[in-house]
C-alpha cells in the first residue's frame, strides 16, 4: 500500500501544447482519488503518467517514496482498468487474469489461488474457461478489475471504466467498485467525466480544466463551496445558475436592480463593482411573495423529471433554471417569484472567475 | 429479392450455367485428356468419357523422366512446393515484422521507412529483374532454392495488409499488456500473433499460389533441370521442336498443377473465415 504523490507534474506534447501544467497533488495511502473534469482537460493524460503510458515532461511522481517518473508501467506496481477493458480477446478469462502474474514468474499455484479468489470476489467464476466475447459488457468489466486485483498492486488506475456500460449496470458496478476499493484498501485514482460518478465514488475529488487543477476537496466541499465558476458550474446537475450582478453593500449584492442578501461575501468589495451571482437550481425556493432577497424570473418552459420539474426561463436577462417538486408549482406558470437563502449564494470575480467568498 | 419472375430466374441461372461451363470446360477437358494415351488426343476426335489410361499417365508423369530429358513430376512438384512454401511463409514472417517495426515503434524516418516499403509495390519481379538476377547470379545463387525464393520474400502487400490490420488493434491493448509487464517481443508473440491468425491464413493462401504460379523467375535462374518447377515443366513439355507433344503427359502434368492451390484454397479457406467469424479485437 502507498500514497502517490505528484509534484508540479507538466506534459508538454510535441509542437508545445502543454496538456498538463504544473499538476501537485497528494493522495493518501488508500484513499479513493476522483480526477473530473472536461474531455480535453488533461485528467487522463495525468493518469497515464501515473500509469507510466505517457513520459512525463517535467515535475515529479511518487508512488510511496519511490520516484518513478523513469519507471516502466510493469514496474510501478500499479494495475489499469481501461475504458474499452482491453481484454486479450484470444485468451479465456483465466488467461487474461493470469497473464501479468505469469510474466512476472509467479509460482503457478499462487496464480491459480489468486485468480480464483479474484473470480470468487467479483462472481465470475463460471466463466473463468470463456473468451471475453462470450460476456456481456459488465461481465468484461469484472475481468478488468479482476486483472488488476491479482497482481495486487498498490495503486488501481481507472480510466473512465464504466462510460462503456449502459446506465443501470453503471449505477450498479459504481457501487461494486466503491465496496472493492473499500474492502481492499489500495489507493485508487479514478477518471471520468461523470460527475455523479465523481461525487458518488471519491474521498477526495479533483476537479480539472484546461491540464490545471480547480479544486481538490471532499465531494461535500467541492459541493458546497466551489472555488471557482468553472467548478460551481461543472459540479451540479443541472448547473449552477450564474447571474451578472454588482456590489452593494457588505452582504447584499443586487441582480438587476432586485436586492438580495449574502452569508458569504468577501469583505471590502467596492459597492458598484460587478460581480458573478451563482445559484443552484435547487437551493432556490419558487413560489411564495415577493420580498427581501428574492428574485423575479420568466419562465419560458418546463422539463418534467417524474420527481421534479425544470423551470427554464430568464432572470434579469440570462439564463436560469429552477428545480422545483413536482406539484409544487402549476407547469403553466409564466412568472415566479425566487426567494433566496442567503447561505446559498456564491459569489465569483468576474475577472479571475474565482469564489469571492470569505476568506 | 421477394418476387417471383420464372422467366428472370430462368436467365439469371442460365447465365450462371454459361459461365461456369466457360470456366470449367477447359479444366475438365485437360482432366480427361489425362486419361487417354498420346494417339487418342492427337486424332482430334477425345471422347468427353475419361479413358483408360489414367493410371498409366499419372504414374509415368509422376515417377519415369522422358525422352526430352524430362524430369520426373513428382521432382518438379517438390521444387515448386519448396519455391511456393518459402515464398509464402517467408513473405508472412518479413511483412509482419516488418509491419510490426512500422505500427508499433518510434523511430526516426518511420514514416520514409514505410513508404519506401509502399514504394516496391510498383516493382515487381519483372521490372527489376536485371539487377535481381545480377545479384542473386553474383551471389552465387542459381539453381538454388534461396536464389529462387529470396528474391520474391520482400512483401508490400503483406506489410500493408498486416499494417492495416495492427493499426485496428486498440491502442489499449499494448497498453495493457505494457502494465502486464510484457515487453515488445511477448506482445508481439502473445498478443498480436495469435489475434493475426486469420491474415496470415489470407496472406498465405494468397502468396502460396502467387509462388506456385511464378515462372519467369524460374525460367531465368533455373538451368538445371533438377531444379525445375512444375509450371516450367509444362511448358517445356509443349514447346518441343522436333519430337511429337506428348498431350496425355503434359495434360496429366497440368491437372497435378492445379492440385495443391486447390488443396490450399479448400483447407486455408476454411481456416479464414472460421476465424473471420470468431475473431473480436
Amino acid at each position: 500500500m502507498a500514497g502517490v504523490t505528484l509534484d508540479t507534474v507538466r506534459k508538454i506534447y510535441a509542437g508545445n501544447v502543454e496538456a498538463v501544467k504544473g499538476v501537485s497533488l497528494g493522495i493518501e495511502d488508500g484513499s479513493f482519488c476522483v480526477l473530473v473534469g472536461p474531455s480535453g482537460c488533461g485528467k487522463s493524460t495525468l493518469l497515464r503518467m501515473i500509469a507510466g503510458l505517457e513520459t512525463i515532461s517535467g515535475g515529479e511522481i511518487r508512488i510511496g517514496d519511490r520516484v518513478v517518473n523513469q519507471v516502466e508501467p510493469a514496474d510501478r506496481d500499479i494495475a489499469m482498468v481501461f475504458q474499452n477493458y482491453a481484454l486479450y480477446p484470444h485468451m479465456s478469462v483465466y488467461d487474461n487474469m493470469a497473464y501479468g502474474l505469469r510474466n512476472r514468474k509467479t509460482p503457478k499455484d499462487e496464480i491459480e489461488r489468486r485468480v480464483r479468489e479474484a473470480a470468487r470476489i467479483l462472481a465470475i467464476e463460471p466463466f473463468l474457461d470463456r473468451k471475453p466475447r462470450a460476456l456481456s459488457g459488465g461481465q468484461r468489466q469484472r475481468v478488468a478489475m479482476g486483472r488488476a486485483i491479482v497482481r495486487k498492486p498498490q495503486v488501481f488506475l481507472f480510466d473512465e471504466p464504466l462510460s462503456n456500460l449502459d446506465a443501470k449496470l453503471r449505477v450498479q458496478m459504481r457501487v461494486e467498485i466503491k465496496r472493492l476499493q473499500k474492502a481492499l484498501g489500495v489507493t485508487s485514482i479514478y477518471v471520468t467525466h461523470d460527475q455523479v460518478e465523481a461525487m458518488t465514488l471519491s474521498d477526495k475529488l479533483v476537479v480539472m480544466s484546461g491540464g490545471q487543477i480547480e479544486q481538490v476537496g471532499s465531494p461535500s466541499e467541492v459541493y458546497r463551496r466551489p472555488e471557482t465558476r468553472f467548478v460551481a458550474t461543472f459540479i451540479g446537475s443541472p448547473p449552477m445558475n450564474i447571474l451578472p450582478g454588482t456590489v452593494e453593500g457588505p452582504g447584499r449584492v443586487s441582480v438587476g436592480g432586485q436586492v438580495i442578501a449574502v452569508t458569504d461575501m468577501r469583505e471590502g468589495l467596492a459597492p458598484g463593482s460587478a460581480i458573478e451571482v451563482g445559484l443552484r437550481p435547487e437551493d432556490v425556493q419558487a413560489g411564495g411573495a415577493p420580498g427581501a432577497s428574492s428574485l423575479a424570473m420568466d419562465v419560458d418552459f418546463v422539463e418534467e423529471l417524474g420527481a421534479t420539474q425544470l423551470f427554464h426561463g430568464k432572470v434579469a436577462g440570462a439564463e436560469f433554471v429552477v428545480q422545483a417538486s413536482t406539484g409544487q408549482i402549476a407547469a403553466e406558470t409564466r412568472k415566479l417569484t425566487l426567494s433566496i437563502d442567503p447561505g446559498n449564494v456564491h459569489l465569483f470575480d468576474p475577472q479571475t472567475t474565482k469564489r469571492l467568498g470569505r476568506v | 429479392m421477394v418476387e417471383n419472375r420464372p422467366f428472370a430466374q430462368f436467365m439469371a441461372y442460365l447465365t450462371l450455367v454459361l459461365g461456369v461451363i466457360v470456366v470449367a470446360f477447359p479444366v475438365y477437358l485437360a482432366i480427361m485428356a489425362s486419361t487417354f494415351d498420346a494417339a487418342t488426343i492427337i486424332n482430334g476426335n477425345m471422347p468427353l468419357i475419361p479413358g483408360d489410361q489414367a493410371a498409366e499417365n499419372y504414374t509415368r508423369t509422376l515417377f519415369y523422366g522422358g525422352k526430352q530429358a524430362r524430369e520426373p513430376v513428382a521432382m518438379m512438384m517438390v521444387n515448386s512446393m519448396v519455391m511456393a512454401m518459402g515464398i509464402a511463409i517467408g513473405k508472412i514472417i518479413i511483412s509482419i515484422l516488418s509491419a510490426f517495426a512500422v505500427v508499433y515503434f518510434k523511430f526516426p524516418f518511420r514514416k520514409t521507412a514505410f513508404w519506401i516499403i509502399f514504394i516496391t509495390l510498383m516493382l515487381p519481379v519483372e521490372v527489376r529483374i536485371y539487377p535481381t538476377y545480377k545479384i542473386v547470379a553474383d551471389l552465387g545463387l542459381l539453381d538454388t532454392y534461396t536464389g529462387l525464393i529470396m528474391p520474391l520474400i520482400a512483401s508490400a502487400t503483406g506489410t500493408l495488409l498486416f499494417r492495416q490490420f495492427f493499426m485496428t488493434i486498440p491502442d489499449e491493448l499494448l497498453e495493457a499488456s505494457k502494465i502486464d509487464g510484457a515487453g515488445a517481443f511477448r506482445f508481439f508473440k502473445d498478443t498480436l500473433l495469435p489475434l493475426s491468425i486469420t491474415t496470415i491464413a489470407a496472406l498465405f493462401v494468397i502468396q502460396f499460389i502467387y509462388g506456385w504460379n511464378q515462372y519467369l523467375w524460374p525460367l531465368l535462374i533455373t538451368t538445371k533441370s533438377s531444379m525445375q518447377t512444375i509450371v516450367i515443366g509444362i511448358k517445356k513439355m509443349i514447346t518441343t521442336t522436333d519430337a511429337l507433344t506428348e498431350w496425355q503427359i503434359a495434360m496429366t502434368t497440368a491437372v497435378l498443377a492445379m492440385v495443391p492451390p486447390v488443396l490450399v484454397v479448400i483447407f486455408m479457406q476454411r481456416l479464414f473465415v472460421k476465424g473471420l467469424v470468431e475473431t473480436e479485437k
